[in-house]
């Protein structure tokens, strides 16, 4: 986020302070593991998760609203673990003797709640300075924001809530099937040829339904969908990609912002070109 | 493909460590294919999920431990949210990944990702890539 993904994280910030949010970074705060641990002996690696959780509680705050949506996952999945199971909590509680006793207490968001339920999407509307008018974006959510069930932040297999967004700012939203398809994840460091079938299969889909470019929220997604567009348009006669946004982009152009806190010139698929030809850039 | 399914193999210390690493119920599933049907890799896959679950519970540990199938796994759960069963797949998948793991079997060698690449790719492609295909 502060290095790969500025363009995620910057927009964000600015952002939430525009509408009367200021979001305070975790001190001390450590990489979560990127993946819930799946097995059910495998109680170390809910050890990073769970430190986080424990800054959060420590600065006497309930609340924990993630931007990456793979920390998002993997901090809700071990919360609701430490919530739920007496046995494991006291297990890893009595592991880390040093910290403070955790049984959950923190609520683990994703920014796009805290934009639904605590500002509300007319009012994020009444904020928007430049409606992101006849600009057609296929929401893509992945799969960690919704998946498993326990910790979707809308409807398994109908969400709604990045069309919602995308509407309060004047975007045309384009449904899509391939909305909840994975992209492969970190499949990628092994197997990138599948990855490379799996954007092709996504994007492909998202153009035939109308869309210019996708909106999503996760960096992998973005680096999987995004970096071998290019590799794609040479292989296959007709390929031709889209612009990627992050959702926080959008965000921070909606409501006016500087657009040079919204780094474009770091996402794939030339999003500058398609954000003047609507005239939403100058 | 004619299988001997034997007591031997079904009280095997593989079906009992799967069992046990995934919590879940091997014989509750009732081998509808939902989770083939929805999973984004299955025709990269040389055993499909479904046929994951049947072999896994039968004790076919070689078959599973020579397929590929566990490797390309995403753990995107699109099988576990669909199952009708409330069956956990992605549970069984890094069970079965964590019984060759451990065994430190690694899937992949860090070194072997180039350098351009480990600067290119984000952070959380290397940790959870890492986290899922090394011991």
């Amino acid at each position: 986020m502060k290095t790969k993904a500025r363009n995620l994280e910057e927009p964000a910030v600015a952002s939430m302070e525009v509408l009367g949010l200021k979001l305070e970074e975790i001190p001390r705060w450590n990489c979560c593991g990127a993946v819930y641990s799946l097995a059910d002996d495998d109680l170390i690696h809910q050890v990073a998760p769970v430190r986080n959780l424990i800054r959060v509680k420590e600065q006497g705050k309930d609340k924990l609203a993630t931007l990456c949506a793979f920390c998002f996952n993997t901090l809700k999945r071990a919360n609701l673990l430490m919530r739920e199971n007496a046995e494991k909590r006291d297990t890893i509680n009595n592991f880390m003797d040093e910290e403070i006793n955790y049984s959950g207490e923190v609520k683990v968001v994703h920014i796009l709640e805290v934009l639904r339920d605590e500002i509300g999407w007319e009012a994020l509307t009444q904020k928007v300075k430049l409606p992101l008018r006849e600009l057609k974006v296929a929401p893509y959510y992945g799969c960690t924001l919704l998946r498993p069930r326990e910790v979707a932040i809308d409807s398994v297999e109908n969400p709604t809530i990045l069309r919602e967004f995308l509407k309060a700012l004047g975007a045309s939203p384009v449904d899509f099937p391939e909305s909840t398809r994975c992209c492969g994840s970190y499949q990628i460091i092994s197997n990138p040829d599948d990855i490379s079938e799996y954007a092709r299969n996504i994007l492909n889909s998202a153009l035939k339904h109308g869309a210019e470019a996708l909106v999503l929220t996760c960096p992998l997604c973005d680096y999987n969908l995004g970096q071998g567009q290019k590799e794609l348009a040479k292989k296959h006669n007709g390929f031709k990609g889209m612009p990627l946004f992050y959702f926080t982009q959008l965000l921070a152009l909606a409501l006016g912002l500087d657009p040079q806190v919204c780094h474009f010139e770091l996402n794939y698929g030339s999003p500058e070109s398609l954000l003047r030809e609507k005239n939403l850039l100058s | 493909m004619s299988v001997t399914i034997s007591p031997k193999r079904l009280r095997s210390e593989f079906v009992r460590k799967v069992k046990e690493l995934s919590g879940q119920n091997l014989q509750s599933c009732y081998q509808c294919g939902m989770c083939s049907g929805n999973c984004p890799a299955a025709s990269n896959m040389d055993l499909s999920p479904r046929q994951i679950i049947e072999l896994a519970r039968l004790g076919f540990e070689e078959e599973i431990v020579n397929s590929k199938t566990v490797w390309i796994c995403a753990s995107c759960l699109a099988c576990t949210v669909n199952c009708p069963r409330g069956f956990d797949l992605s549970k069984v998948m890094e069970a079965i990944r964590l019984l060759t793991l451990r065994e430190n079997v690694d899937h992949i060698r860090p070194e072997d990702i180039s350098p351009q690449e480990r600067c290119e790719l984000p952070q959380i492609a290397m940790v959870s890539g890492l986290r899922k295909f090394t011991g």
